[in-house]
């Protein structure tokens, strides 16, 4: 069949069985549009900016565990969606980002709309192709899917020039790929396994340091069955949030700089990590050569570059997560009992008793926590949660009864602001089923706030909970602590009128300031079933605690800040 | 920790791209490259790479480790028993005062000789262990050299 290369691309996307694209047409991509048009397969949404068209992409694979598909135009179009780029690669979401190009003759001479594409996104994809000719698209397009979900996922750009999207040729998708470099190693070395396996037969204090890996290999079943097997407790890293399920005893919550006490004095006090699906972040580890001191260190990983890179390795075992839990678990099963580790246990459920995760609620004033908690409350299980970066992440982080994978979604590696709300609608379209939430601040919301339209037209009734402390939060708690309180550039005092704003966009919104209104608010909302802002007005001066101060020890976290 | 030199060679697939890929790395995560060479190998849709750098240990794993990652590349060796080759030319200039047959025996001495003259300068080649280049271009310093070239290193295992 002879078809031509903008068909091409609607072929395969309709053939990975993607069904939501996320995009943003213009010159050199229009071919494509043009058969996006006539095409009646996978549905297209038209964000308002290339950045949120990758964030929602994004969140949908996420949520779904499919390739999310974004597609943008040349130049402006393409560094516009660096960001969301670089966003999906440093949280290994698998993504697949197709960008129009000016004309093959074009290229290298400074064109109206040309930006050297695989150049700039070289370091933050997985990989990246520049077609030049048409006969290899169909091979090209089946390998950026194949990469981006392999092994560990990541973003994979596509660059096609414009006359490639117009030429003829002929189109046979391919069923499978043949790339002799890469093979991506998923199941272990069990000679490595059945060392691991002695050590924890060996272990006194073991602790499972479950990261976000956990969550893109699938394998929280077979986490939780093997934490329940052995009765060895886990620390969730922020990407890894609702692997175990808030309401599971083994759990002994997040850690890391702004983990809890208790989590983070099991990991200085632990004689065996078992890392599974982490990568030693430095947001986790605080002083590295304070960090798990006393413990050997089991790395299960399938990017045999994590193992080793920040912290010395005992057991470096490269592999997916799923296979290799369930091997470790075969082979453990009949010798090891849940009761070994009580002692253990009682230590780290004191810690929580002594140091819980805590904070001074208020009747003057909503605490961004208690707004949290009770989001939690009124909506638990059927939420999905996605958040920006800040203080709210944190918050949210800390205080949401997460009950499984991919029901938190965030910027956990870049950290980009900006992220939340159209990843809302990413994770909306992924799962219509779930009430999605956006928790946010009101610095972070600004950053794609013209996605509102993008929810509108779309009826995608996402909630935005608008932490609203008139200040970069974050940044101001680090001027309260480590910069004699000079404020500089982080007072957000001057802001929209929210509820204006949202409904200018075709939104509802609401302004808060007490509990009642808070929560006619959120049901509200989610009976209009409309895009919403709900701008909570709260305590300006809260802080995110505990805190490892970056570059201090995990165990010398501040748990309260006092005045000097 | 204590820096080392390694050799490393990188078998890619010869495409588009490939050497700004490997290049990129080295820039991207702050490694070293003291030197750089690379040509296809005959008969095949491979290049052959050999890159010489110096880190920790860490740093070294981690460059293997980060240069497996890249799609195109098919194998990473971290020599270790090898047969190590760099080659110089040098030109000198050429007057009465210069005596041809000490460059000449100079670089014999290196593996090398002089492979081109005219009637204002020669040049001379050595192909040698870099630090034995080393030597000799610092030996025939005192002749005043114009332009030295250097290429590079090539390795091969022994086994």
């Amino acid at each position: 069949m002879k078809i031509s290369g903008a068909q091409m691309v609607c072929e395969a996307i309709n053939l990975e069985s993607v069904d939501f694209v996320f995009g943003y047409p213009g010159g050199a991509i229009m071919n494509v549009y043009d058969e996006i048009y006539k095409q009646d397969g996978f549905k297209h949404i038209l964000t308002r900016h290339e950045q949120a068209a990758v964030h929602a992409a994004d969140a949908y694979a996420r949520v779904s565990g499919k390739v999310g598909v974004a597609m943008v135009t040349s130049g402006p179009g393409f560094t516009n969606a660096v960001t969301g780029i670089a966003t999906a690669y440093t949280d290994s979401t698998p993504l697949v980002v197709i960008s129009g190009q000016v004309p093959l003759a074009l290229i290298g001479t400074d064109g109206f709309q040309e930006v050297d594409a695989v150049g700039i996104s070289r370091s933050c994809t997985k990989h990246n192709y520049l077609v030049n000719d048409i006969n290899e698209l169909p091979r090209i397009l089946k390998e950026a899917f194949y990469i981006a979900k392999s092994g560990r996922p990541g973003p994979v750009l596509v660059d096609i020039p414009k006359d490639i999207t117009s030429e003829i040729a002929e189109f046979k998708y391919p069923d499978s790929v043949n790339i002799p470099t890469y093979k991506p190693s998923y199941n272990g070395n069990n000679r490595q396994i059945k060392k691991a396996v002695d050590a924890i037969l060996e272990a006194k204090k073991p602790l499972l340091y479950i990261g976000g890996g956990t969550v893109l290999s699938n394998a929280y079943q077979d986490v939780r069955e093997f934490a329940t097997l052995t009765g060895i407790p886990a620390v969730e890293t922020l990407m890894a949030r609702g692997v175990m399920g808030d309401s599971n005893e083994l759990l002994i919550g997040m850690l890391g700089m702004h983990g809890s006490y208790a989590a983070n004095m099991a990991m200085s006090e632990a004689d065996l990590i078992i890392s599974l699906g982490a990568r030693f972040d430095d947001r986790v580890t605080g002083k590295l050569s304070e960090f798990a001191k006393y413990a050997d260190i089991i790395h299960i990983d399938i990017d045999p570059a994590n193992i080793g890179k920040i912290v010395d390795v005992d057991y470096p075992i490269v592999g997916d997560v799923r296979t290799v839990v369930e091997k470790i678990t075969d082979s453990i099963k009949d010798k090891i009992k849940p009761q070994r580790y009580e002692v253990w246990r009682d230590i780290l459920k004191r810690y929580n008793e002594v140091h819980p995760l805590t904070f001074e609620d208020s009747n003057d004033v909503i605490k961004p926590q208690w707004a949290i908690k009770r989001v939690g409350e009124l909506i638990g299980e059927k939420a999905t949660i996605t958040s920006d970066v800040g203080q709210h992440q944190m918050w949210a982080a800390q205080f949401y009864p997460f009950d499984r994978p991919r029901q938190w979604i965030n910027s956990g590696g870049l950290g980009t602001m900006g992220f939340g709300l159209p990843a809302a609608i990413g994770a909306k379209v992924a799962d219509s089923e779930k009430i999605v939430v956006n928790v946010t601040g009101d610095g972070s919301i600004l950053m794609n706030v013209q996605e509102l339209v993008t929810a509108s037209e779309y009826k995608i009734p996402v909630i935005n909970v608008i932490l609203n402390n008139h200040f970069l939060g974050m940044v101001r708690q680090w001027q309260t602590f480590f910069y004699d309180k000079r404020y500089s550039e982080t007072d957000l005092s001057y802001q929209p009128n929210w509820k204006k704003l949202a409904e200018a966009c075709g939104g509802i919104g609401y302004d808060v300031t007490t509990k009642e209104e808070f929560d006619a608010a959120i049901k509200d909302s989610i009976e209009k079933n409309q895009v919403s802002f709900v701008n909570v007005a709260v305590d300006r001066f809260e802080n995110v605690l505990p805190m490892v101060p970056a570059g201090g020890a995990l165990y010398n976290m501040m748990l309260e800040y006092k005045e000097r | 920790m204590q820096k080392v030199r390694r050799v490393i060679s990188v078998v890619v697939q010869n495409e588009a791209q490939v050497l700004a890929r490997v290049s990129g790395l080295f820039a991207g995560r702050g490694y070293n490259i003291d030197s750089l060479t690379v040509a296809s190998i005959p008969n095949s849709d491979m290049s052959h790479i050999t890159i010489v750098t110096r880190g920790s240990q860490r740093v070294i794993e981690q460059i293997t480790k980060q240069l497996h990652k890249i799609i195109p590349v098919y194998k990473v060796v971290e020599h270790s028993s090898m047969v190590e080759k760099e080659m110089v030319l040098i030109k000198f200039p050429l007057n009465e005062n210069v005596n041809i047959a000490n460059i000449q025996a100079l670089f014999e001495a290196y593996n090398g000789s002089i492979v081109n003259a005219s009637d204002k300068m020669i040049i001379a080649m050595a192909a040698d262990e870099s630090k034995r280049i080393d030597h000799c271009v610092e030996a025939a310093s005192i002749y005043k050299p114009i332009e030295v070239v250097r290429s590079g290193v090539v390795a091969m295992e022994r086994q």
